[in-house]
């Protein structure tokens, strides 16, 4: 083992593997050296105090990080062994193959029906039956099926905020993805919501590889088979949650899940 | 403690104090005065122009009104105001069909793909073509874009509908670019970065996403250009001269509704006869057209609006 605090070593496939990860906005340093894997059908949890980087890594996996100017990155991040900063792997296909769902639920100004076919519709799909058929599996994934199936040509903002986010999740499942990026799904939603999110997870994560950022320990432990722990853009440790949230190895992880700090 | 009972005190006078408390009732009527200056000019103007049109128009029979002989200087004057509507709604067409296709791709390029960098120089440029008196752009129509079509088109007439319709989009180009891309900025990025997780690509975000959601206050800029087509007069007055004929010919002269105004308004017609009462029919026709376009891209924007 070349990392001494990379720890998860089981044998399922290897989805995502950072190698020696910088970046830089300006002239601020936001992650720095970072050496990890995300293996397939595990839910990493990413953990840490505010503007330790976790929200910055994750939207690195899907180079979306890169919409913002001044963006400099130095390392690899292999995904199923490619280098997703290769100019060889066109940024459109890594983010149809990797879904993300964002803090606040953000669907289009739509009909749930346009906002939940519109990714297989602009990667060419065109026959009806066929997206009306992604509409109800994709929906049934999210849960959201049986709360709008008489509705479908509904504005999408006339959802509740839980009801919302569940749509950009399936919005995100239409596409059919490997990988499912999260961050913070649930800060905007009230308990209730929440919980329904998190059960999905729990049964997503069956079929996707899942990563989620979240600032509540009690969800990381809730719902994660491994938590890394960031703090000021560094990876500390990262480890199954389990070990992480009763037996860390660093103290500075002990400290921040027994809520001394953060 | 004396403090506290001090201030408290001083608070309760001031809140007794008549004179704080006329000032706030009477702040609001000056405010609700401010605002009415507009609304009762308007409805003055509506007014004026009912009045002195009804004129006419007891004269004048509607047939003759809707007619295509304008003849109102000859022995037996004529009234038709069909060869005005035609040439307003020439030139505008001819001013929109530059306008809009280059005002909303600027604004596409400003708002989506622009540089910050650029977007900071290019705009206030823009907004300068947007300062030119439009009598400037009258007679650049009339001396440099006629001459210059006219090597395309030798039949061009040295007065026609077509240079100063050219002129006309130019002129509102920048408006329409302008407010097209302020309702494109206002499309949270939220909503940017939904469509570009799932894979899709600028382009795509710009034409499926961004101006779908800002398509009502795309429509109200194009509205509010044709607006400002139907009512630009001295680019029409210079470059298309007062032909009264009724034609879609639109390489030879036509007059349109406000140079027919303009013409009159400068002397030709007495006050009281009725070529002078026309001048008020022709613009009371000319406010309905106005209008009716604002109504119309009310109902169209509120159709197509996409909430958010």
């Amino acid at each position: 083992m070349t990392n001494p605090i990379n720890a998860n070593n089981d044998d399922k496939n290897i989805i995502f593997d950072v190698k020696d990860l910088n970046l830089w906005y300006g002239n601020d340093k936001a992650l720095k050296g970072l050496d990890f894997q995300i293996k397939e059908n595990d839910v990493t949890a990413i953990i840490g105090p505010s503007g330790c980087g976790k929200s910055t890594f994750i939207k690195t996996l899907n180079r979306m990080v890169e919409l913002i100017p001044s963006v400099k990155i130095t390392g690899e991040i292999l995904y199923n062994g490619t280098n997703i900063f290769d100019k060889s792997l066109r940024v459109e296909e890594l983010r149809s193959r990797v879904g993300m769902v964002f803090q606040k639920p953000n669907p289009f100004p739509k009909s749930i029906f346009e906002n939940v076919v519109y990714g297989p519709k602009i990667h060419g799909i065109r026959d009806k039956r066929k997206l009306m058929e992604i509409t109800e599996t994709s929906l049934k994934r999210a849960a959201l099926w049986d709360e709008v199936k008489d509705r479908l040509n509904d504005n999408a903002y006339g959802l509740s905020g839980g009801q919302q986010q569940r749509l950009c999740l399936a919005r995100a499942l239409a596409m059919e993805p490997e990988v499912l990026l999260m961050d913070e799904p649930t800060s905007a939603l009230d308990p209730i919501a929440t919980a329904k999110i998190e059960e999905l997870i729990m049964e997503l994560k069956k079929e996707y590889t899942i990563v989620i950022v979240t600032h509540s320990m009690q969800q990381a432990a809730r719902i994660s088979d491994k938590t890394a722990f960031f703090l000021m853009g560094e990876l500390i440790e990262v480890d199954k949650t389990q070990k992480i949230f009763t037996t860390p190895r660093d103290k500075r992880t002990e400290d921040y899940v027994t809520g001394r700090f953060g | 403690m004396d403090k506290t009972i001090q201030v408290r005190d001083l608070i309760k006078k001031n809140l007794n104090n008549p004179k704080n408390r006329n000032i706030d009732k009477i702040m609001p009527n000056i405010f609700l005065l401010a605002a009415s200056i507009s609304v009762i000019t308007t409805i003055g103007i509506v007014l004026t122009l009912i009045f002195d049109a009804f004129k006419f128009f007891k004269e004048v029979p509607l047939r003759e009104v809707f007619s295509t002989h304008l003849a109102p200087l000859a022995v037996n004057p004529s009234f038709g105001i069909l060869p005005l509507i035609n040439g307003t709604i020439i030139t505008s067409i001819i001013a929109m069909m530059v306008a809009i296709p280059i005002g909303l791709a600027s604004a596409i390029y400003l708002s989506e793909f622009a540089s910050d960098k650029t977007r900071k120089n290019l705009k206030p440029m823009m907004e300068v073509l947007a300062g030119i008196p439009t009598i400037v752009y009258g007679f650049f129509a009339y001396s440099f874009v006629t001459p210059l079509l006219m090597t395309i088109i030798p039949s061009l007439g040295a007065k026609n509908a077509l240079s100063p319709g050219i002129v006309m989009g130019i002129m509102i180009t920048p408006m329409v670019a302008s407010l097209s891309e302020d309702a494109m900025n206002a499309v949270p990025n939220a909503m940017r970065e939904g469509a570009l997780a799932l894979g899709a690509t600028k382009l795509e975000v710009t034409l499926k996403v961004v101006v779908p959601a800002a398509i009502s206050g795309i429509i109200a800029s194009f509205v509010l250009g044709i607006s400002r087509a139907i009512g630009e007069t001295m680019i029409v007055v210079i470059g298309s001269g007062s032909s009264k004929n009724f034609s879609f010919d639109f390489t030879q002269s036509m007059q349109t509704m406000t140079a027919y105004i303009v013409e009159f308004t400068s002397g030709d017609a007495g006050s009281g006869t009725l070529g002078y009462y026309s001048l008020y029919a022709v613009g009371l026709i000319l406010f309905v057209f106005t209008l009716l376009m604002n109504l119309f891209a009310q109902y169209i924007s509120r159709k197509y609006r996409e909430e958010y």
